[in-house]
């Protein structure tokens, strides 16, 4: 933030507290000199930033380093799997995302087998074979992770493109709400993770690496601030296009898309 | 044989060699700043124990990332804030923030509160019992983002590009999380000033 005068805002006197406005430095020291209300905010804030630096560190004692050497060199010998690590990962919101696959699975397995029994279906040998193959769990798996990636990313792309699209108004009201974007940016951010695993896991690399290059994204929008300025808006979607985000994002939608139609017309061609 | 005279780059060469009398210098020599940067982010000495034991865990593993024209210490630093920040995330369960937002009285049973209330010390007697109690709820308010930003920009002295590289963020949504930090402790901290 530059300062060009006048009466010095919280953020600008944060600013001069860690010497970001160093080229008006002068001017500030003297605005402050002058003015009664900055010198006594930017006081408070040195007195609030002079408490919580006096809170002490505490000494981990002489034998530190080699208590920390006896703790690691066991784990280097000898890899173990690490169940606190495992207890860490399924966080509620990660039990929330299994939850709803399992729940998907669940329906669809039901959902063919009513579908089965409506149609009368009384399958011949090589029928049977192929509806095995259909409703194998790893595929039935593999159709809904894809409808699920398809749909987060028709979201994602939203998100991208309306950030992309703003622009700010009026010379005197230059600012843009993006508070609607970042509240589902911060929704997607969990279920990015959780999909860019799962396909690394499966190897699917092409939709891992674009979830990968996502998530940054995600989350400097999730953590901007609700109104951006026209520059903070300019670096979002700076962000946005260098990467050839859109793109990439369009590209791997279709080709998740096109996963999904072979099977579509498959059950298609079955139930006629 | 410990090899306390070499460098860092050298000693990674060693220990991605198989030579962990190598890792442990570097252990050795790193232990104690993760610790300080540690403890600032998770405000207890357990957990801050736990972080370093994890960054250099986490560091052994990817050894083979580590570029050899960076700086190890660098290097090491940034995979303590990220486990930091994912023991912070850990720690802080939606209880402890509503706790916090009420400053109800309870919020001093919480395990998290508990562990850093528990054992003052003598390094905890800088700031008088009260006031240094409310500095360190006002810390624990913070987001984990928030508190990781402020205190690599305020104790660290770090520059927002820098932090915004380690946590992944642009400039604005970084230089934002250190104000969000520095409003949240004024609002907690303000009417207190002049009763330090």
């Amino acid at each position: 933030m530059k300062y060009t005068g006048g009466h010095l805002n919280e953020e600008q006197l944060l600013d001069y507290r860690y010497g970001d406005l160093a080229e008006a430095k002068a001017t500030v020291e003297e605005h402050l000199h002058q003015c009664a209300n900055c010198r006594a905010s930017y006081e408070s804030l040195e007195s609030v930033l002079a408490m919580v630096e006096a809170l002490p560190v505490a000494d981990p004692g002489p034998h530190f380093e080699a208590r920390m050497w006896n703790k690691i060199a066991p784990k280097l010998q000898r890899p173990r799997f690490d169940w606190s690590a495992l207890t860490a990962w399924m966080s509620p919101k990660r039990l929330i995302a299994f939850g709803t696959v399992a729940a998907l699975i669940v329906v669809a397995f039901f959902a063919g087998r009513i579908s089965l029994k409506q149609n009368n279906v009384t399958p011949a040998a090589p029928q049977v074979a192929d509806n095995a193959n259909a409703n194998a769990p790893g595929q039935v798996r593999e159709r809904i992770l894809l409808v699920a990636v398809g749909d987060h990313l028709d979201r994602a792309q939203s998100v991208l493109l309306e950030i992309s699209n703003a622009e700010p108004g009026s010379k005197q009201n230059s600012e843009v709400d993006i508070s609607a974007q970042q509240e589902r940016a911060q929704e997607m951010l969990v279920s990015n993770r959780f999909y860019r695993q799962t396909a690394e896991h499966s190897g699917d690399n092409a939709v891992a690496s674009v979830l990968d290059e996502l998530e940054p994204v995600l989350l400097e929008i999730a953590h901007s601030p609700s109104k951006v300025s026209s520059s903070e808006l300019e670096e979002l979607q700076r962000g946005i296009e260098s990467r050839g985000l859109m793109l990439k994002i369009r590209v791997l939608d279709s080709t998740v898309r096109n996963k999904e139609k072979p099977t579509t017309q498959h059950s298609a061609t079955r139930g006629s | 044989m410990i090899r306390m005279d070499v460098g860092d780059a050298e000693n990674v060469a060693l220990a991605l060699g198989g030579d962990q009398d190598a890792f442990r210098v570097l252990v050795e020599r790193h232990s104690r700043t993760l610790f300080r940067l540690a403890h600032r982010m998770t405000g207890n000495e357990q957990d801050a124990e736990e972080v370093v034991q994890e960054a250099m865990l986490r560091a052994y593993r990817r050894l083979d990332k580590f570029e050899a024209r960076s700086n190890f210490g660098t290097w090491l630093y940034r995979i303590a804030v990220n486990c930091s920040l994912d023991l912070m995330r850990k720690r802080r369960p939606e209880k402890t923030q509503r706790q916090l937002a009420k400053g109800d009285e309870s919020e001093m049973q919480d395990p998290l509160d508990t562990a850093i209330s528990n054992e003052p010390g003598p390094d905890r007697l800088a700031l008088s019992g009260e006031l240094g109690e409310q500095v360190r709820v006002a810390m624990l308010a913070l987001s984990p983002v928030e508190r990781t930003a402020f205190v690599m920009r305020h104790f660290e002295g770090n520059s927002i590009e820098e932090i915004g590289e380690t946590l992944g963020l642009g400039a604005g949504a970084t230089k934002n999380s250190v104000f969000r930090a520095v409003q949240k402790l004024r609002q907690h901290l303000g009417p207190l000033v002049g009763q330090s």
